[in-house]
């Protein structure tokens, strides 16, 4: 495997890693953009505007941009976070050529006015679709409880009022502000050959506007340390999520963190699996580790029996103290990072997210990792590691959340 | 060239196996005959809570010990009943698989079953099955099986309520006895081993595991019909199902490239004509799914209760007007797709020893990639249209779940 980078002049930087024993290859353009960076009145814009990428460039219409990438049996999509918008497609080796102009052409998109119209109505079905998940529902709530007013906690999907009310110059705008070629990155990862690949971005990207970038409000987050229920009585069981800080995406602490959430959290054989899900208390329990831009959360969440919501958040609570207290074991730490390790080797086999950690170091590190790179960072945490993750971010102050039946959530 | 190796032992167990060179990962997947359909209707979920019960403790293991030890090794592992199957499966790297394949002959063949687990094993059954009732998607999927199919092909593996509290540790064990058994098991694996390295160590550890009789479930000759379920929510979801060709049939490719023309890649025409041209959903999709003697389309979406009359309608048309003709270039599309996932499934060892294991129930053999990509190669728009025609999509079964009921 070689790492590759190049930079045009107008900004847009291409990255690759090629493996000439790979099936397939992984092409991918990074915005860094998200909800994070949307202004007042344009909630939810991001997210939208990934939607109308699919709708057709000047050359193209909305379906001549799906038929293109089917034509070639492309396993294409696109996915809007906080931070970031990724547009990207895997395909087999020879195909390369034809993935790369129909994803950088999407790029440029047309935002004709009806299919704005039109894709509202997706839109909005889509933001109901997951506000009928209490799951998630949960999850989104209390992310702005949580986050209050730092820009980590806008909403992805907006709202219906917030779609309603955008309007397609206000789109435009912020395409014209975020889409500029220095805040992109071309990422490819597998079987293809480096300079072809410079010369076809090249070809279509290096007329793209460069401009000024950068974010606004990059600080941690300190979370309210309050707790709340949103009461609704349909339905069946209690979400319950529990927020604190932890590491920004770019802290050396960050491999201690993915190991103490495994040792807390993980779907088996973690110390919450043992205390609620193993005894049959609840019916998931689980922690996960979120990391930002200059930000990152500690989220552990529960569901189950609403009757039993207040006795399994002391239990959660419990865990989490003890943690804090004593730190952790050495037998535990072992088994996460035998676990953690062997999850990062077998990802590593699959073109397409060998292509979004190539994307995501470059992002939040300006560094290429290989697999090994990543493999000693884990083999590298001790229990002295963990115990000064536990003393920059303690699992205390948390701001918890519960939705369901329960009409108030209680720390007895 | 694909390097498959296949053993079966006197006791009836398959080992299949395909070598994938260049990976540090192996995955593997054991298939008991011991699905849902083999529960009594008196206990149903007997088969989930006994997937759950063989891990909590095993060979010289108690639960936690045995817990640490899969995790020790690195093995991602899950376990559950589906409708004919039982199966276990586990990934991890290359250089733990052997062990953690000792420790799954434990599981299968010593397992404690200890009744002090049962409570806790119920009491999580009882709390998946409610948690149903928070997901619309999944519901109105459920009760789409259960109303298409014939009884007990149609069953969720969750089970119901009574049927979870009527359970006993000695009904559960008597369960394993009889179900839980070396015939008809199926362990597929893939990843980078050597074949007789592998073929050994399977053999020590399952090939004193006797065997007994099969008791296969009645499968009635009759199924219900679809409905309305009501219910104040902010979107109707929707379940289509019709019947179609399995696996075995001649037909198999021509009606994998029917579905695929309906809702492979975002330019099928479910897609393109139900949400993109109108708007009217978010998620929309029709996937195949085959057992043994039979096979079926299940389709989804979901919408505004206020347009979801339309939307069924349009749905409706899409699948009915499917046999009036289909395009050379739409076609084309989807056998593109088709074969790039083969090649590109090979990337993954779990999906590698997935679809080994599902090929191996299905017709008793492994198709090769060659042969599959022979046969969706030689697809033509006429002989999807001659196997529409033969099998049109209709006699649908619709469920939907909103505050209003739709008409068909």
């Amino acid at each position: 495997m070689q790492f590759h980078r190049q930079v045009l002049p107008n900004g847009l930087e291409i990255l690759g890693e090629t493996n000439p024993s790979a099936l397939s290859v992984a092409v991918g353009f990074f915005v860094k953009t998200g909800s994070r960076d949307e202004v007042a009145g344009e909630s939810g814009v991001s997210h939208f505007l990934e939607h109308m990428l699919f709708k057709g460039t000047e050359k193209r219409s909305a379906f001549d941009v799906n038929r293109d990438f089917d034509r070639i049996g492309a396993d294409n999509n696109a996915f809007t976070s906080e931070e970031n918008t990724v547009y990207h497609a895997t395909v087999l080796p020879e195909y390369l050529p034809d993935v790369v102009d129909v994803l950088a052409d999407m790029l440029r998109p047309a935002l004709r006015q009806d299919d704005f119209d039109t894709e509202k109505g997706v839109i909005q079905d889509e933001i109901v679709r997951y506000e009928v998940q209490p799951a998630w529902s949960t999850y989104d709530h209390s992310r702005k409880v949580y986050f209050q007013s730092h820009p980590l906690g806008q909403s992805i999907l907006g709202t219906k009022e917030s779609i309603d009310a955008l309007t397609r110059d206000q789109m435009l705008d912020y395409f014209k502000r975020r889409y500029v070629a220095p805040n992109i990155l071309a990422v490819a990862a597998g079987k293809f050959e480096w300079d072809g690949f410079v010369r076809l971005i090249e070809k279509q990207c290096a007329n793209w506007p460069s401009g000024p970038v950068g974010r606004v409000g990059r600080v941690p987050a300190v979370g309210t340390a309050t707790i709340s229920a949103i009461h609704r009585p349909k339905v069946m069981q209690e979400y319950v999520m529990l927020w604190n800080a932890a590491p920004a995406a770019d802290s050396p602490l960050r491999y201690a963190a993915h190991l103490l959430a495994s040792i807390v959290g993980d779907y088996v054989g973690s110390r919450l699996y043992w205390a609620l899900v193993d005894p049959g208390h609840a019916e998931s329990a689980d922690m996960g580790y979120y990391e930002y831009d200059a930000a990152g959360v500690f989220v552990t969440s529960f569901s189950g029996s609403p009757e039993a919501s207040d006795e399994n958040l002391k239990r959660v609570r419990t865990v989490l103290a003890e943690v804090q207290q004593k730190g952790v074991l050495p037998a535990e730490l072992e088994l996460a990072r035998t676990k953690l390790a062997s999850r990062e080797v077998r990802a590593s086999e699959r073109t397409f997210r060998r292509m979004l950690g190539l994307g995501r170091d470059w992002t939040y590190l300006g560094q290429y990792r290989t697999l090994d790179d990543e493999l000693a960072a884990i083999d590298s945490v001790t229990i002295e590691t963990v115990n000064e993750l536990l003393q920059k971010h303690p699992l205390n102050d948390f701001t918890i959340v519960g939705l369901g039946p329960a009409e108030k959530l209680q720390l007895v | 060239m694909q390097e498959i190796f296949q053993h079966t032992f006197d006791n009836g167990m398959v080992l299949i196996a395909e070598r994938v060179p260049h990976v540090r990962s192996a995955a593997f997947s054991f298939s008991l005959r011991c699905g849902c359909a083999y529960d009594p209707s008196e206990s149903l979920g007997i088969a989930s809570v006994l997937a759950e019960l063989l891990v909590r403790g095993a060979g010289e293991r108690d639960s936690r010990a045995l817990t640490a030890a899969l995790d020790g090794l690195g093995v991602d592992r899950s376990e559950g009943a589906g409708v004919w199957m039982m199966t276990f499966g586990g990934a991890t790297l290359s250089r733990n698989l052997l062990p953690a394949l000792a420790i799954y002959a434990d599981i299968l063949r010593r397992p404690h079953l200890p009744a002090s687990e049962l409570e806790p094993v119920r009491a999580h059954a009882l709390q998946d099955l409610e948690s149903i009732e928070d997901e619309p998607q999944a519901k109105v999927m459920i009760e789409l099986r259960r109303k298409h199919y014939p009884e007990p092909l149609g069953r969720d593996y969750r089970g119901s309520q009574d049927g979870l509290k009527s359970l006993t540790i000695n009904r559960i064990r008597s369960h394993y006895d009889r179900h839980v058994q070396p015939r008809g098991l199926i362990l597929a694996v893939a990843g980078d081993f050597a074949w007789s390295n592998l073929r050994d160590h399977v053999a020590e550890r399952f090939e004193t595991w006797q065997p007994v009789e099969f008791v296969e479930p009645t499968i009635s000759g009759t199924r219900p019909t679809g409905g309305a379920m009501i219910k104040e929510l902010d979107q109707t979801q929707i379940g289509i199902a019709y019947a179609s060709v399995p696996m075995s049939h001649p037909d198999f490719y021509a009606a994998r490239g029917a579905v695929g023309v309906l809702s492979e890649g975002m330019s099928s025409r479910l897609f393109t004509n139900v949400r993109e041209k109108y708007g009217l959903c978010y998620a929309i999709g029709a996937r195949y799914e085959t057992m043994r003697d039979r096979a079926n389309v299940m389709c989804y979406t979901g919408g505004k209760p206020e347009r979801a009359q339309e939307l069924l309608e349009r749905t409706l048309y899409e699948l009915t007007t499917l046999k009036d003709g289909i395009q050379e270039d739409e076609l084309q599309r989807v056998k593109a797709g088709l074969k790039a996932s083969l090649i590109m499934r090979q990337e993954s060892t779990a999906a590698r020893a997935g679809a080994l294991a599902s090929d191996w129930y299905l017709l008793g053999r492994v198709r090769l990639l060659d042969e599959m990509q022979r046969a969706v190669d030689s697809l033509t728009p006429q002989r999807v249209v001659d196997h529409l025609r033969a099998f049109p999509p209709g006699d649908f079964t619709i469920v939907t779940l909103g505050p209003e009921p739709l008409k068909d």
